[in-house]
């Protein structure tokens, strides 16, 4: 069994299911990407596994404990993290201070950690005392691996990590989650940019509404005819 | 010489009580923003919850006067204000019990905590006012003045007079203290940072670990404590008189949206913006022209802008102005 | 309507209806018909509210301001004329009026013209300093003649002469048209916004109300206001009537002032249907569901393509009118106009109990609301204090407790109407008669 396993996930936000008997896994070190169309429930599946969506059948477990029911604060403690779309950084406090805020729950030393994240991001230690709102989208979004690091997670979830950033940056960008998972890191990633995301990914899932299409490595998803003419534009 | 005299005639009806009536102000809107940062809506209890703790404080007062309890020159509500902090801390935060955290577990919109808040107004004004009654209350002994207008004339031979209140020194005393302390605690501290963040954005802050019970009671704690202290400053100053609080609700909230809801900073500043334009536009500047014009341009009437009744009006005035201009606050709060 | 809910309408207004019968038999008619038509009012009022709140999710916390404004209409328009105010104020006020008027017309020329935004600011900031000193160079003598003449009596314009009932009309529109403008500036910014303006502007508008002795006497009052019924002391001469008392086994004092108390009832009866019918049509129409559904989900509202502000705008600017026609008709029933006499808790916040408590978002719950709580209102003080009476006497006469006490026993009705706002609100949040 996988470190990170959801198995047959079915829920959604209280309306009609979105998810339906929907299976996602990830390993350490490595990374895992959820593909498919608009509406297939990617970023539900990401909220599911974090507890963030009501299930109402399938369990989640990770390192082999069953962590269903838990609440989002208790699988932070856990050793998951998650990296939220929209709104993953603290506007008005500084870049330092973010950070600390990743690391609430935290009661051990954090010094070590911000000196690895800063080595991690750069420009992050550039700014530290910076506003978030200030930073560019790029810089944003670094910040919000930064701080989500800083609990020193052992799975990490990223909801669409590149929506609205530069072409240039989004590659920059999957440089560093691939820096990220081979800190051992068990990473579960959703993306609009498939083909980009599927060329870095251990595992890849084909996600159509809600149900798992096709779950292969990424590379062979990409080398997949059928594949590539259905959900990565030919 | 004349213009030394006009200095000081500005600065005993205008710049002083400005400062003290500012630093009120400031307190009060400190309060409101913090409850709007964290809990998201506009406080209308917050003028009674200023009455309860200065009615703690008179209560108190009027005890340790007949046990012969003084610290004077001081006057003795100060040594009651950490009591009637307490008190007050107290009551808001059985209210919350009572009443929000019913309406934040269902999730209501934030005009229904408007309308709950204005129910704790009137449980609030109702028990303040079956405490003690409705009429004036004097809160201030000990010594009256720093400095004293006849003494001020006869040392530097002016015309005109200067007295600072002690009260109006200890408000600004008090509000320094207060404000450094609100700061080193919202920016240096763990806790003051995970309100902080709480108030930028709640799901993050919860997703970090954030307890948004222990940050709402913390809120409520801050605003209670400045309230008490704005009620019992404002008390001494002027008078105790229930109703008094809830006319300040105006301005504080006119205050607190000038500086942009949620923004410490601004509600600071938006005090004494709007102190400052009611005294201004109040004071009848007669008598400082009469000092700076030569005699026959010397005005006739009372060249007063607005009558004193008028002046929450400018309160208003200025509210619909940032409204209308830039509704997020000229310090730019983050409430749209 | 389902019949459930038929049935609850009918079962709680023939409750009401019985305990304003109860007051009748055991304390006394009068009380009964005078307690009657303030729940009218009060219904109109609550009725006016809930268009604002229950159709369009508005808070108005300024209810007191748009109800004085119906007041001040009543004075204006059925006010005997000061013809001699008028000849030494009438021209400064004009002209000052003028100086206003062209002060407004300039700035906003001045804001058409294009500029750099500072020096637009600096412009605007001139010409209105500019202005207002040069009306205040007509006003102040104006003012000051008029409130010469007369002061014990008049010292004021005095209004038009017209009949009172006509003044409900003008209270309504000058409540629609101060409605109109806080909506402009308000309705478009978060919620909290318009209930912190609504508060400022009835503030404002009562300060004026009671300072400004040139149009309203301030706290001098008007008394003695027109009346659209036949007065007592008539009634009581004519033969028919005498006739009528006897047969009716009534004292001829206590008949006559019950027949006017009735015929006051029977026109505020008749306004009341009237609005009711209007705004039962508006809630049941395209338009009112359309207002629902602004209310209870904005941004799909937003998304179809529904003007959300310009809608809001319009239900503010009708609830607010309908307070203004109650607030003119409250008025013209006490027969005076008592600035000092508005106070929030009776004029703003009680009126929200009504509909809180009532039903939000149904007329026939506003109205019942109206009904209860005005009746709970009158008779809570002297049940309050008899209650505390039998509380403290075991203190003894002597004991400065229970004077104290009973002194302030008073200011639990404002403890009461809290409580009940805050346990409606959470334990029966859709109130006595439920939105449909």
């Amino acid at each position: 069994m996988s470190y990170l396993a959801a198995s047959q996930l079915v829920g959604g936000y209280g309306g009609a299911n979105i998810l339906h008997e929907c299976s996602l896994f990830a390993d350490c070190g490595k990374i895992s990407v959820i593909v498919g169309p608009n509406g297939a429930g990617k970023s539900t599946a990401m909220k599911a596994i974090f507890g963030l969506v009501r299930l109402s059948s399938g369990s989640v477990s990770l390192a082999g404990n069953d962590i269903t029911g838990l609440s989002p604060q208790a699988r932070v403690r856990c050793g998951m993290a998650i990296v939220p779309q929209v709104e993953n950084v603290f506007p008005s406090l500084t870049v330092h201070e973010n950070l600390e805020m990743g690391a609430f729950l935290r009661q051990d030393p954090i010094a070590e950690t911000l000196q690895e994240v800063y080595e991690l991001f750069p420009a992050l230690a550039e700014m530290r005392t910076k506003e978030a709102g200030d930073l560019s989208g790029g810089q944003r979004q670094q910040l919000a691996f930064g701080r989500a690091l800083m609990t020193r997670p052992t799975a990490l979830l990223l909801d669409e990590p590149t929506a609205g950033v530069s072409p240039i940056v989004i590659t920059s960008l999957f440089d560093m989650i691939l820096e990220v998972a081979e800190r051992n890191i068990a990473v579960l990633m959703c993306e609009q940019n498939a083909s980009q995301a599927l060329a870095i990914a251990d595992t890849g899932f084909v996600l159509v509404q809600g149900t798992n299409r096709y779950t292969d490595s990424g590379p062979a998803l990409l080398a997949n005819p059928e594949v590539r003419r259905s959900f990565l534009g030919g | 010489m004349e213009a030394i005299n006009a200095l000081v005639l500005l600065g005993n009806y205008v710049i002083v009580p400005g400062i003290a009536y500012g630093s009120q102000l400031a307190l009060a809107a400190l309060g409101v923003s913090l409850i709007y940062g964290i809990l998201r809506f506009s406080n209308f209890a917050h003028g009674d919850t200023m009455a309860f703790g200065a009615m703690v404080a008179v209560l108190l007062t009027s005890l340790a006067q007949s046990l012969g309890i003084s610290i004077a020159p001081f006057p003795t509500a100060m040594l009651t204000l950490p009591f009637a902090i307490a008190g007050t801390v107290l009551l808001v935060i059985a209210f919350d019990f009572a009443v929000y955290r019913h309406f934040r577990s269902i999730r209501s919109s934030p005009v229904v905590f408007v309308i709950a808040s204005t129910g704790v107004m009137f449980v609030m004004q109702g028990l303040i006012r079956f405490i003690v009654g409705p009429r004036d209350r004097d809160l201030g002994d000990g010594a009256r003045f720093v400095v004293n207008a006849r003494e001020f004339k006869a040392a530097l031979g002016l015309e005109q007079g200067l007295s600072i209140k002690v009260s109006q020194s200890l408000t600004l005393g008090i509000t320094i203290i207060a404000v450094l302390l609100l700061f080193w605690f919202l920016h240096r501290t763990r806790t003051g940072k995970a309100m902080r963040a709480f108030s930028d954005n709640e799901d993050l802050a919860r997703l970090s670990g954030i307890n948004p019970q222990t940050v709402v009671i913390l809120a409520w704690t801050l605003s209670a404590a400045l309230a008490a202290t704005a009620g019992i400053l404002y008390g001494l100053d002027k008078t105790f008189k229930p109703i008094i609080y809830f006319q300040l609700l105006l301005p504080t909230f006119a205050a607190a949206i000038v500086g942009g809801l949620g923004n410490p900073i601004g509600a600071l500043a938006g005090g004494f913006v709007v102190a400052f334009s009611e005294i201004c536009i109040t004071y009848a500047f007669k008598r400082f022209l009469a000092y700076l014009l030569p005699e026959n341009l010397e005005p006739t009437g009372l060249v007063q802008l607005l009558s004193t009744e008028y002046k929450f009006a400018i309160s208003f005035f200025i509210l619909v102005v940032v409204l209308l201009i830039r509704p997020t606050g000229i310090f730019a709060g983050r409430s749209s | 309507m389902n019949p459930t809910g038929r049935q609850r309408v009918f079962v709680s207004y023939g409750l009401i209806l019985s305990l304003l019968l109860l007051v009748g038999l055991f304390q006394s008619w009068n009380l009964a018909a005078a307690i009657f038509n303030l729940c009218l009012i009060s219904a109109l009022m609550s009725l006016g509210v809930n268009i604002q709140w229950g159709y369009g999710g508005l808070l108005n916390i300024g209810v007191m301001g748009f109800a004085a404004l119906g007041g001040v209409a009543a004075v204006l328009i059925a006010a005997p004329p000061v013809a001699e105010a008028w000849q030494v104020g009438g021209s400064g006020l004009f002209l000052a009026l003028l100086c206003i008027l062209a002060t407004v017309v300039a700035i906003v020329l001045l804001r058409r013209r294009a500029m750099s935004g500072r020096r637009k600011l600096f412009w605007t900031i001139l010409a209105a300093a500019v202005g207002y000193v040069v009306a205040r160079y007509f006003f102040d003598p104006a003012v000051s003649a008029i409130e010469r003449i007369d002061p014990a009596q008049t010292g004021f314009l005095g209004g038009l002469g017209l009949p009172i009932i006509l003044s409900w009309a003008v209270g309504g529109i000058l409540a629609g048209c101060v409605a109109w403008v806080i909506g402009r500036i308000t309705l478009n910014l978060r919620s909290d916004y318009l209930a912190i303006a609504t508060l400022g502007i009835s503030e404002i508008i009562i300060s004026i109300l009671k300072n400004e002795e040139w149009l309203t006497r301030g706290v001098k009052n008007v008394i003695g206001l027109p009346r659209p019924v036949p007065l007592e002391i008539e009634l009581q001469r004519q033969a028919w009537f005498i006739d009528l008392s006897e047969k009716m086994n009534f004292g001829l004092i206590t008949f006559s002032s019950l027949t006017v108390k009735l015929c006051y009832a029977l026109i505020f009866l008749a306004v009341l249907a009237l609005i009711v019918w209007l705004s039962e049509r508006a809630l049941n129409s395209p338009w009112g569901r359309m207002m629902r559904c602004i209310r209870d989900n904005e941004e799909a509202a937003h998304a179809m393509g529904k003007d959300v502000v310009g809608r809001r705008l319009q239900v503010f600017v009708l609830g607010s009118i309908v307070v203004g026609i109650a607030g003119a008709m409250l008025t013209t029933l006490d027969g005076q106009f008592t600035p000092g006499s508005y106070q929030p808790l009776r004029f703003t916040f009680l009126i929200w109990v009504m509909v809180i408590v009532g039903g939000s978002g149904n007329n026939w719950g506003a109205i019942l609301g109206g009904f209860l709580i005005w009746f709970v209102w009158i008779e809570a003080e002297p049940i309050g204090v008899w209650f505390m009476d039998v509380l403290t006497t075991g203190l003894g006469e002597e004991s400065p407790l229970r004077s104290h006490l009973l002194k302030n026993a008073a200011y639990m009705r404002l403890f009461l109407m809290g409580v009940i706002l805050l346990v409606v609100l959470r334990y029966f949040p859709r109130g006595m008669i439920p939105e449909r």
